[in-house]
């Protein structure tokens, strides 16, 4: 379709400053807006918050990880299990139909005989399947890696569930009471690790992490991936750390030294 | 004619009810006093749009992880909850279910979050 040629002629000189104006407006949008010189509101909304200050929201700077020494893992020890329910209010079952945010397994190399145990969980992959399924836009994840299931839209269909290869989301099947006030649960939804998000928002670690350090293991670094100044970040480019599935390419936030 | 009559008669008594409240023929919501002073808004605004507040803020929190909101439920449950129950939605006098049963409205929130406040007062 061409323009009308006579509307244009038509047009009026007083329209056409306004959407100049407007223009010029755009541009200025387009730029970022100056609040001051060199200081614009961008940079004020993506400032990364550092770990033991509470943030003013989740931001794209940072990208949480765990790091998790398989070495430094103790084979028996649930500390990080039983943390992780406690500070979520699961029960604790391992029942089929129990929730679990968190498992301890066992691994074992076939020829050697050597066993290893390490937590497996939610691993916050930055390319998740579990929202790329979701037919309602429910599971989703945070502009800070955190990958969450939002409740109020989750119609429990659990094709999430179906397509984790870590099989680490969990359907609640009963009506629950009780929830911790920071970690609503409820009957037809899909749930799984988050990363302990209240905590993490308030500057604080993982209920986890903190577990398996008061255990004496040490065994779960948790910290900003993006960051290179991070202790993570040194760690995992001075020491061979892998990923669970690699070859998935999900580039998960959870990585593994030792297996 | 006489059905006319008599809808405006009831129009004009309805008006004349809604504006004197010790004389309502319909029983009220009982509302439990709350803990706290004063509420975040004004309680006829709230009344009217506390489901608004409650639902905006909640991707604010949810999804971009801002929980410094003025309005959040888990500070309405902190105040609001029965000196009796410890919750806002126990019984039916309980202040969320209260007012919830009168308007026949059913409340969702606390299939999934917690009625009861995180400090125990």
């Amino acid at each position: 379709m061409t323009p009308d040629p006579t509307s244009q002629a038509n047009e009026t000189g007083e329209a056409k400053s306004g959407r100049r104006g407007f223009m010029a407006f755009a541009a200025a949008g387009i730029a970022g807006i100056l609040i001051a010189p060199g200081v614009r509101l961008i940079e004020i909304a993506q400032a990364a918050p550092a770990l033991g200050t509470a943030s003013p929201g989740a931001s794209s700077i940072v990208r949480w990880g765990m790091l998790i020494d398989s070495t430094k893992c103790a084979s028996g020890c649930t500390d990080c299990v039983t943390a992780c329910n406690t500070e979520n209010g699961l029960s604790g079952g391992t029942k089929t139909t129990d929730s679990q945010w968190i498992r301890k397994i066992e691994i074992k190399e076939v020829r050697t005989g050597k066993t290893q145990s390490l937590p497996m969980m939610c691993q916050h992959c930055a390319e998740p399947p579990c929202v790329d399924v979701c037919p309602t836009g429910a599971s989703f994840k945070r502009a800070d890696g955190i990958v969450l299931v939002d409740k109020h839209t989750c119609i429990g269909c659990r094709y999430c569930m179906m397509a984790c290869p870590y099989k680490a989301r969990s359907f609640v099947h009963s009506p629950q009471t009780n929830q911790k006030p920071d970690v609503p649960r409820g009957m037809g939804t899909v749930e799984a690790c988050t990363m302990c998000v209240h905590k993490v928002d308030k500057g604080e670690m993982p209920a986890c992490v903190t577990a398996c350090a008061k255990a004496g293991h040490e065994a779960i670094l948790f910290g900003d991936l993006n960051n290179p100044e991070s202790e993570i970040s040194k760690r995992i480019a001075s020491y061979p750390s892998r990923q669970i599935r690699e070859n998935l390419n999900l580039d998960t936030g959870v990585r593994y030294l030792g297996i | 004619m006489a059905p006319l009559v008599f809808l405006l008669g009831l129009l004009i008594g309805g008006a004349v009810y809604a504006g004197d409240a010790s004389s309502v023929r319909v029983p009220q919501p009982v509302v439990e006093s709350a803990r706290g002073g004063q509420c975040v808004e004004d309680p006829a605004f709230m009344r009217r749009n506390h489901m608004k507040l409650l639902k905006h803020q909640r991707d604010d929190t949810l999804r971009g992880g801002v929980r410094t909101g003025k309005y959040s439920l888990k500070e309405c449950i902190d105040c609001h909850a029965s000196k009796t129950t410890d919750s806002v939605a126990a019984t039916e006098t309980n202040f969320c279910q209260s007012c919830h049963n009168y308007a026949a409205v059913k409340i969702d929130c606390f299939e999934c979050h917690t009625n009861k406040p995180q400090v125990k007062p």
